[in-house]
């Protein structure tokens, strides 16, 4: 390990350890985890940062104790990362249900391998349906955002903790072992958020009334009420916070959907689609929850098909399919345990798919993108700022 | 004869709030309850106290007791308590736990935040039984006593033996002061009063873990009116022996026993 690299040189970092110096960077006052492969080196870089700081490090005794020792931190005020992979992710289901409940913003970086079980400790997307999806019980959703470049990731950190206090809640950052494991040369872009006042949190009495931070309430009716708000919520992150990066969208016929190292194999994979004269353009969603809907829904009404890519046997696909609604067909290609595809796979599944679909033809210039065209980022992210890439224009929903 | 002064003797503590408990009769939470509430008045610290609240019915300590209160998923409550005591070196970090919630599915939380010597308070209220989910076995529960998921008596051969966990806790440098009290008199109430103290000077004078065992009723989970669970606590006490098993800031370390469980019998 090397020293926190100055801010406007181009230096190499590795991903774990880029996310780690990301959130020191931006003012986070506690850490907690537990060593588990992809992310263990995460581990490792706040061990030694966080207490010549003077801030909070600690080791748990498991991936139970390290997100509820966050919950507790993050309950009375704090600015907390916890990381983990995927068998601890399924540890952590339980407090994230309980921090979604009584709104504590927390910050989980989980960094996916090969699944189920014990499974691989290669890189995977098979943690998609757990992020996005579930994690805990109840009736909840967390942000998830999802880094395709070390550049990125330490861009989302400081995002991601805004993003958890600005709606209390806690945030995923969702990376797959490559990009824990991987070293990129990156212009670290970090920041430190505004704090917000501490209107909620369990920090001592003095001068207040007493506050109880919790998700109990055994009345039917309030605890509705209060899934009303949660859901209400849910609908303002859903209008704001959706992200996503385009590239040759403006004249694609095939789209590939994919997010995180499987939308970096697609990008050299549409490059060379393109060489072959094949036009296909790639959708990046960078929030993974909320979803990019209606920007997919946009591309369904005149793309010829969309190929969804993942390292999964198919996930994210399901919600690309309910973005398109039909209108166009979806094919998928995933690999799994550990296992990438090749941009040589990601052409043939192009060239397959063109073979099997009908043009669509004529309404294109009628159904232009909504908004401004996105920002093409040079390398995935490491080179734009998070400001300028576009987020999607939303409707209010509900 | 003149008349004297009236004077206050006895009265609600301020940090105790005034609503009634839903706590059932002959229960035991109630007057634990109290004694925190004396306790964190006569010490001043109702403005830097933060409480981790348990799962079970004292979950709802947080509706009597007038400080800030985090809830913990079940068996949690210690790791939710290292979070706060790390980031609020100045708060007064109080958990309160039953004895599933302790010493079953919390086990590893409690064994390592007191390994780590986190300087912290543990409340833990053992009365043998899982009471807010209908009287099941809980891993203190006495040999051959009968409960909705033991309906025969619990059979070592079936559910091992009870949990001294207090005493296993002891054996850890990391625990400065660990006692077990009870609540079957007037006296016992004292001195369980007496050990909360002392393991509240021991985190006041930035002192490691401390721990106090208070030996409670469960009547409706016992099966018994509140009189005769009051008087089976007696009993519960020769399995769990009270008193102070370590002070080690006053150099008191209470040699190990054999740890004997006395199988639950019928009042003579």
């Amino acid at each position: 390990m090397s020293d926190p690299m100055p801010t406007n040189e181009r230096v190499l970092m590795k991903g774990n350890e880029a996310i780690a110096e990301a959130a020191v960077q931006a003012g986070c006052d506690a850490y907690f985890g537990y060593p588990i492969t992809p992310q263990a080196e995460l581990l490792e870089w706040m061990a030694r940062r966080m207490p010549e700081l003077g801030r909070v490090f600690v080791q748990a005794e498991s991936e139970l104790g390290a997100i509820t020792m966050g919950l507790g931190a993050a309950s009375s005020g704090a600015r907390v990362l916890v990381s983990t992979s995927s068998p601890g992710f399924s540890l952590m289901a339980e407090a994230m249900s309980y921090m979604a409940g009584s709104e504590v913003p927390l910050l989980l970086v989980e960094i996916m391998r090969g699944g189920p079980g014990l499974g691989s400790i290669g890189p995977s997307q098979g943690d998609y349906f757990q992020a996005v999806k579930g994690h805990g019980h109840g009736d909840y959703n967390v942000p998830v955002f999802a880094p395709a470049s070390i550049g990125e990731a330490i861009e989302l950190v400081p995002h991601a903790f805004e993003v958890a206090e600005r709606y209390r809640t806690p945030v995923i950052l969702l990376a797959d072992g490559i990009l824990g494991q991987a070293m990129e040369p990156v212009v670290p872009r970090y920041r430190t958020p505004a704090r917000l006042p501490s209107t909620w949190a369990a920090d001592g009495a003095k001068g207040r009334e007493p506050r109880v931070v919790k998700s109990l309430d055994l009345h039917p009716e309030n605890l509705e009420r209060h899934n009303e708000d949660l859901q209400a919520k849910f609908r303002r992150i859903t209008a704001a916070e959706v992200m996503w990066a385009g590239e040759h969208l403006d004249d694609a016929e095939l789209v590939i959907v994919a997010y995180g190292t499987a939308a970096r194999v697609a990008r050299t994979a549409i490059a060379r689609a393109r060489e072959g004269g094949l036009r296909a353009g790639l959708l990046r969603p960078i929030s993974l929850w909320p979803f990019p809907t209606t920007a997919i829904a946009e591309l369904a009404t005149h793309a010829r098909g969309f190929l969804v890519v993942e390292l999964s046997a198919g996930q994210m696909v399901e919600d690309v399919r309910l973005a398109v609604e039909g209108r166009a067909p979806v094919a998928f290609h995933g690999r799994t345990g550990g296992m990438v595809p090749t941009p040589a796979d990601v052409v043939a599944e192009l060239r397959r798919l063109w073979s099997v679909t009908e043009p669509r033809g004529g309404d294109r210039a009628t159904t232009p993108m909504a908004g401004p065209p996105p920002g093409l980022p040079s390398d995935l992210g490491a080179d734009v700022p998070l400001a300028t890439r576009r987020n999607e224009l939303v409707e209010a929903v509900g | 004869m003149t008349i004297q002064e009236r004077r206050v003797i006895y009265q609600r503590p301020v940090s105790l709030d005034e609503k009634s408990t839903h706590y059932c009769p002959g229960c035991g939470h109630g007057v634990v309850h109290r004694i925190l509430a004396e306790l964190i008045d006569e010490f001043g610290l109702a403005d830097r106290t933060i409480a981790i609240a348990p799962v079970g019915c004292s979950v709802f300590a947080y509706e009597y007791l007038r400080v800030d209160w985090i809830e913990a998923p079940h068996g949690r409550a210690p790791a939710v308590a290292t979070g706060v005591r790390r980031v609020h070196p100045e708060a007064f970090v109080l958990t309160y736990q039953g004895d599933g919630d302790l010493a079953a599915i919390g086990t590893a939380e409690i064994v390592h935040a007191a390994a780590r010597g986190e300087s912290i308070t543990g409340i833990f209220v053992n009365n043998g039984i899982y009471g807010m989910t209908g009287g099941q076995m809980a891993p203190t529960t006495l040999l051959g006593q009968r409960t909705t998921s033991s309906p025969t008596g619990r059979d070592a051969r079936l559910a091992g033996y009870p949990l001294p966990i207090t005493e296993m806790l002891a054996l850890l440098p990391g625990v400065d002061y660990a006692a077990r009290g009870t609540l079957h008199d007037a006296a016992a109430i004292g001195k369980v009063k007496a050990m909360v103290k002392r393991a509240f000077e021991v985190q006041l004078g930035g002192g490691g873990f401390s721990l106090v065992e208070i030996l409670s009723t469960c009547p409706v989970g016992w099966n018994m009116t509140p009189t005769e669970s009051i008087r089976h606590l007696e009993q519960v006490s020769e399995t769990y022996p009270v008193g102070v098993l370590v002070d080690r800031r006053k150099g008191l370390v209470a040699p190990p026993h054999e740890f004997h469980p006395v199988p639950w019998h019928e009042e003579a």
